[in-house]
Order: C-alpha cells, then structure tokens, then sequence
C-alpha cells in the first residue's frame, strides 16, 4: 500500500468521524440547554472553546449567540473543524483513494457531502436541526458500514480504523468536555437533579445510554458515566475501546513495535484512572491532557508510515505542517 | 407527444440518426420509435435520471478557475445516444488499426533510421522543427518497438456522409472513462432498450488496457506491478485517472509516491517500505516526467525516470517522445507514411490539409482565411484555432501575420459542416454537432473501442465539441442490426 493512500484514507476516516462527532457535540449541548433552568444556561460559547477555534471564532463573529454558533459548526467552510469542511476534506480525500474504496462507497461520500450542503439551511433552524444532525450521523455510520462490508480488510482497512477511532476518542473528550464546561454552581441543592440530567444527555448523544444502563446496571451518576466512557472496553465510543482498536489495526501492520509500546502506555494511564475523585477542574485538564496524548500518537504514526523517506525521516517534525489538515488544537 | 421527428430538421447536415422526412437510419429505427414514445414527463424523468446517476457517481471533470482554484463540474450528458451500424464500424475499425500501425512505425523510424525522410517522403523541416521530438529518445528500443501504445484519434463525418480523421492524438488521450461511464448511465436510465437491441458491449477496455501494459514488464512475472502515473487531483483528466486505475487494479501513484534508485529501477513508497515498479501507464506529459532530463523545474515528475526507462528497467506507455507524431502538421503526411510503411491506401481519409510551412500552399491559406480553420500544429483542447467563416477581419488579421511569422506551426483545412444527432433541449430534441473520439491500444495485439467517445457540441450552431468549451458527450452504440 502507498504511504500517500494509507495517508488519504486515514484522513477520510478521520474526516467522516469529525462529521459525526461534530454533529453529536452539537447535539449534546442543544440538549443540555434544553434540559437546564432557564437562569443558568450556559449558551453555546463553550462548544467553540472545546473544539479549539476560540480565535477563528472571534475574528469571525462578533456574538455567540445559538444561530452564530452553530452556523459555525455546522455550515461555515472558514471554519476547518465545521461538519461541512470536515465532509470537504473526507471527499478531496476519498477522491485520490477512488482505486481503493468501493465504488459505493465513493458514491456515498460524496452523497452525505451535497446532501449535507444543500440541507445546510434546514440544520440552522431550530426546527429542522435534529433531522440534520441525524442525517448527517447515519450517512457517516452508513459509510462506515459499508467500508466495513464492502473494503478488503487489508493495510488500507487497517489504517482506515485507526484514523476513525483515534478521531473518536479525541471526540468523546471533547464531548464529555461539553458537560464539564457548562458546569452548574457547586452545592446549589435545588438544582442537583439536573446534574444527572446532564450525564444522560452525554450519554445519549453518544448512543451510549442504552449501553450504560446494561453494562453498568446503576442509574446515571457522574462517577459511573465517567467511568464507562474511560475504561469500558466494549462500548465503541469510550476511550479504552477505541485506543483498543487502533492497538488491534498495529498489529496488522508492519513496523509497530514502538507505536505499541505507545498504546500499551496509554491503556495503563486509563486503566489506573480513579475517575470518582475528579472535580470539574481536574476532569477538564485530565480531558485535555489525553488530547494531547492522542496527538503524539498520530504524530508517531504519521512519521512511521506516511512520511517515508529513502533517508531516515528528520526527527521532531510537527505532524501536520503543510498538509493542510491541520487538526484543531486543544 | 414530446418528439416530432417529422418536425427534425436535418438539411444542410448529416445526422447520424435521421435521414430527412423524419425516417430514421438503419440500426436507429427502434431507438427513434422509443423515443417517439415517450411523453414530455418521460423524457424529463429520463433526463433527470441520467443527471442523478451522473451526480452520485462523481462523474466530474475539473477546470481551471479565474481565481487560481479549480472546480469540478458534473460531466454533461445528453441522453440521446449516437447510433453506428456494426457494418460501417468495421470499415473504421480496419482503417484505424492500419493508422495506428502505421504511425507506430513511423515513430519507431523517426528514432532510429529515419528512413522515411531519406527517402524524401517526410520532409527534414518539419522533423527539425518538431516541437515534440525528443532528443534523449533517440536509438531507445521500446519493447515490442511500439511507442504509442495507447491511441485517441478524432473521426468526423461531413456532410456527404464521409468519414475523416481530424487529429491523432498520441501522448495522454483521455475520454475513454467518459465512454464507460455514459454506457453505465444508459443501463441505468434505458435498460429496456439494451434488452431489445443488439448494442455492442464496451466494458472490455479497462482489462484489454491492463494485458497491454502488463506485456510490456521487463520482469517475467505473472502479475507485473503496474501503476497509473497522474499528475494529481487538480488534473483535469484526474478523474479517468483514478478510474482507469481501478477499474485495472493498478496502483494510482504521483511523482512523489516514486523514486528511482542507483540500480536504475524505480520503486514506489509504501508501508511496508520501497517496492518495485515495472509499468507506468503516464498521464504526464513529456516535459514534465523527469526533471533531470526534461523540465528541472517540474513537480510532477520522478528524477531518473527516463534514465529507469532507457536502460529498460522500467516500460513507459506512452513511450516519451511518441509525440512526434502528434503534430497538425505531422499529421498532414499520414497517408503518405500509410503508403510508405504498409504499401496501402489509407482506409479512413485525412481531412485536406494545407500545410502552411510549404509556400505556395500558404499564400492559398492566407488568401482564403474567410473559408478555412486554422490550427496551431501542436495544441489541443482546441485552443488559438481560427474559424474563418465566423472570425472577424481583425482576427483573420492577426493569424494572417502570426502565420507569415510562424509558418511551421499552422495548417489550415477547408470547414467541413460536422454531422450532428439529436440531442435533448427542454423536453425536444434539436441538432447538434458532434464528433467520434474512438481509442487504439497496441501491443501484442491490436484493440479498438467498439464506438468510442462521441462529442456533442451543446450550444446551437457551435462545432466546438472540448469539454472545457461548453461539449458535452453521448453515449455510442455500434448495433449489429443483423444480429437484432
């Protein structure tokens, strides 16, 4: 397999992953706003904060009102991390890999791409949003069902897998974040039951509720929803999970001795996690903290297999710079 | 009803599927019935088919923008297929592989004896000023001696009915996709019609392609790394590029993905780590294939690759330097290099080609640029042509000075009045012009596309067929009306 095709394909993956999660995100806090007192919502400033475009934000728009900001999430292309740039990149790439995937699968790339274009109006309003986000969430899921039952299961599948779950767990951070950010006043008793509320609308825009409720057999409480997102290894959203999988894809994979040692790393940190004992404060810089561990991943992966060189590749190279698909920073 | 054919007006104009009267040709009988029946909703809901197909498929073609970006468009479409008999197909059939034959020949001479202009058949001048000779190209020995392995040439019909080459082009041709894809299209929107008709299959290209590059591997194996060399996505023939890979199973790689080693083979960058390359099949140009032999400042290309190729490590189709015999004015000798190689006349005519470089014929193009077209020698997509009859006497001006200037680079032919097809606008159907792109591929065998490209020219009156200037494409049918 070509360095630059497993490079493309890993970036679609993660491209399609982004769309989705990009769309669960602004789902989670349309709920939380939904869910909470009208006198301590938090608005939607903290989704620009969490996905890292709190400066792209501001030079473009003056308030962060409901419709600004998630025009900015949803449909603006100035915006690298919006649900539509991130379609545009999945389909530039899914582009130059068309002799690899599925014809189908081409098709339905660039289907969720106008679709989700021409729809872009219907998203905006209050309305016709759950529709949007939820059409954008199954044709994600519907590409990657069809890759995976469609794609040889090869290197290319492989890197395929790794580039969508790496994506999803920096999400799942990000999302789990959402909560931490629209953080209640301590001890205000009267609003206590709308704490775990607000879990179950985390769990539930990761599809997760139904899941918790099975695994974990205890009503929504915050210790036991973090929890599971940390450390279950079945539900394929929860951190433990996804670095499973990419762990699994490396051992396909040629070369991957040191990039094991690094996942094997990273499952021991989760593993050793006591998540009862984080306040808002810590959980948030433990959140970022794994962002960044994400980042060095892909940074090691990136210069294992895409950057390959006759010579051996210059050490501490950024991992992105002049690809153009920079990942948003943390 | 939507369609009147006795209301198609076809005078002045051979067209392909109705003779006059509103009385179909042979072979488009069933087709002009069809569609006869159907009503205005029909056809919209046909057409709209076909655009939905065209959409979700990606069918696209890239072009350049003002602002230095470049946007695909959908590949227009019309859904009205051009209809040749296999009778007459076969005549054309012949005729292209005997062209074919003989320009390979002439390529192949051009690059060792040059017999041909020793023999004062092909004049010395126009070698010396060929703008697509190579030097570097020079006693290399192709395998199999065949150089232009993969061959588009343009056909026209004038207006009595004859059928011409315009142009052979013979460094990266592209369409053929185009073709596969308009075939892919029709099944969807007329499946019907294929039941009833006996319309020749066209699917086989991409595996016929495939066993001609892999013959040229210099490694005996039995699977040969064969890839797709494009200059990358912002090509605006990218799209077949990745298609024709696919469709063979060949690697789709860019001048980075390669690199030529001190052993002289060229290897692409992998996963897994470096790995041998046998057989380019190069969308790139001459020019830009190797920087230390050809244009340093090339991005595209691969450093070596010309070095790789002539110390026979590596095949190339199209051999660099084929080009030579891409050329307006080359191509105005043909049929002499017909008669000079194999001893025939050519089966499928020239166009009468004047050949500016020759003076008395150019003082006859100067004083009659109201009647003629004229061509640059060496640029496609047609771009600087003149159209006499319908330029203005300050441009007939200018070409008359660029060709005093240059004269080597002009020819000029009489207008010929281009056949054309009915083709859908709104929910009728009205005439336009069109020409016939089929592709020969040379190698242990000989194979032509059954049909080929058929270019339409969308707007009314227009003879432009290029996709970048407003064309659009049919699908073709080569129908065995015996058979049916």
């Amino acid at each position: 397999m070509l360095s630059r095709v497993a490079e493309n394909i890993y970036w679609m993956a993660r491209y399609i992953e982004r769309a989705e999660d990009v769309a669960r995100l602004i789902n989670v806090n349309m709920n939380l706003q939904l869910d909470l007192p009208k006198k301590v919502r938090t608005g939607w400033q903290p989704l620009i904060d969490i996905t890292g475009s709190t400066k792209l934000f501001a030079e473009l728009h003056d308030n962060s009102d409901e419709r600004t900001v998630v025009r900015f999430l949803m449909g603006e292309q100035q915006n690298p991390g919006s649900i539509i740039s991130a379609l545009i990149q999945a389909r530039e790439n899914a582009r130059t890999i068309r002799d690899i995937i599925p014809r189908e699968a081409w098709e339905q790339v660039n289907d969720l791409y106008l679709k989700a274009k021409n729809d872009v109006q219907s998203g905006l309003s209050q309305r016709g949003r759950y529709d949007y986000l939820r059409s954008i969430i199954l044709g994600a899921q519907t590409i990657t069902g069809q890759l995976a039952g469609t794609m040889t299961h090869d290197h290319g599948y492989d890197f395929l897998r790794i580039g969508r779950n790496l994506e999803r767990a920096d999400m799942t951070t990000r999302i789990i974040d959402v909560r931490t950010a629209t953080l209640l006043p301590e001890r205000l008793g009267d609003l206590a039951p709308f704490e775990n509320i607000q879990w179950m609308s985390v769990l539930k825009s990761l599809t997760g509720y139904q899941m918790y409720r099975r695994q974990m057999q205890v009503r929504v409480n915050r210790a036991d929803v973090l929890e599971f997102l940390f450390k279950d290894a079945q539900f394929p959203r929860t951190l433990r999970h996804c670095v499973g999988e990419v762990e699994d894809c490396l051992r396909h994979l040629p070369r991957s001795d040191e990039l094991r040692k690094t996942t094997a790393q990273i499952q021991e940190t989760l593993e050793s996690l006591d998540t009862s004992k984080f306040d808002e404060t810590k959980l948030h810089k433990m959140l970022d903290k794994f962002q960044l561990t994400l980042g060095d991943l892909h940074n090691q992966i990136s210069t294992t297999y895409f950057s390959l060189e006759r010579k051996p590749p210059a050490k501490a190279k950024s991992a992105e710079s002049g690809s153009g698909k920079a990942k948003k920073s943390a | 009803m939507a369609i009147r054919w006795r209301d198609y007006q076809v005078k002045g104009y051979h067209d392909e599927l109705i003779k006059g009267g509103g009385r179909a040709r042979d072979g488009a009988r069933g087709l002009c019935t069809y569609l006869r029946k159907l009503s205005d909703t029909d056809i919209q809901e046909r057409k709209a088919a076909a655009d939905l197909a065209i959409h979700v498929m990606g069918v696209t073609f890239t072009v350049y923008s003002q602002e230095g970006g470049s946007i695909d468009r959908a590949w227009p479409f019309d859904i009205v297929p051009r209809v040749i008999t296999k009778h007459e197909w076969d005549r054309i059939e012949a005729g292209l592989r005997q062209r074919v034959k003989a320009l390979n020949l002439f390529i192949n001479d051009i690059y060792h004896k040059q017999q041909i202009v020793k023999d004062r058949v092909f004049p010395a001048e126009v070698l010396a000023d060929s703008r697509n000779f190579r030097e570097q190209c020079v006693g290399v020995k192709p395998p199999l001696g065949i150089w232009a392995h993969i061959c588009g040439s343009d056909l026209v019909r004038d207006k009595d009915g004859t059928v011409y080459v315009l142009e052979d082009n013979l460094r990266v041709p592209s369409g053929v996709s185009y073709m596969l894809e308009n075939r892919l299209v029709m099944k969807r929107v007329f499946p019907e019609l294929f039941e009833d008709y006996s319309i020749l299959p066209v699917d086989d290209y991409p595996s016929q392609l495939y066993d001609t590059l892999a013959a040229l591997s210099p490694r005996q194996r039995k699977r040969p790394e064969v890839v797709v060399l494009t200059p990358g996505i912002y090509n605006s023939a990218y799209f077949e590029h990745a298609y024709l890979a696919q469709q063979m199973g060949a690697e789709l790689v860019e001048g980075r993905d390669l690199v030529v080693d001190d052993d002289d083979c060229v290897y692409m960058r992998t996963v897994e780590g470096l790995s041998r390359v046998d057989v380019i099949y190069r969308r790139i140009d001459d020019l830009f294939l190797d920087p230390e032999a050809f244009d340093p400042n090339s991005m595209l290309g691969v450093p070596g690759l010309l070095r790789a190729w002539k110390s026979g490590k590596v095949a190339l189709a199209n051999a660099p330097g084929a080009g030579v015999a891409d050329d307006k004015v080359v191509y105005a000798y043909v049929p002499a290099m017909i008669k000079y190689y194999l001893g025939e006349d050519a089966i499928i005519p020239n166009v009468p080609t004047y050949v500016c470089m020759d003076k008395q014929q150019r003082d006859h193009v100067i004083a009659n640029l109201d009647k003629l077209i004229v061509k640059p020698a060496n640029e496609s997509g047609g771009y600087g042509m003149l159209v006499g009859p319908q330029a203005t006497q300050r441009e007939r001006e200018k070409f008359a000075r660029l060709i005093r200037r240059d004269p080597r680079n002009y020819i000029a032919q009489p207008l010929l009045t281009l056949s054309t097809a009915p083709t859908l606008v709104d929910s009728h159907v009205e005439p336009r012009h069109l020409d016939l792109r089929p592709f020969i591929l040379s190698g242990q065998q000989t194979y032509v596309t059954t049909g080929g490209l058929t270019r339409v020219a969308l707007r009314k009156g227009s003879t432009v067929v290029n996709s970048s200037q407003g064309g659009g494409s049919k699908d073709t049918w080569i129908v065995d009306t015996e058979a049916s």
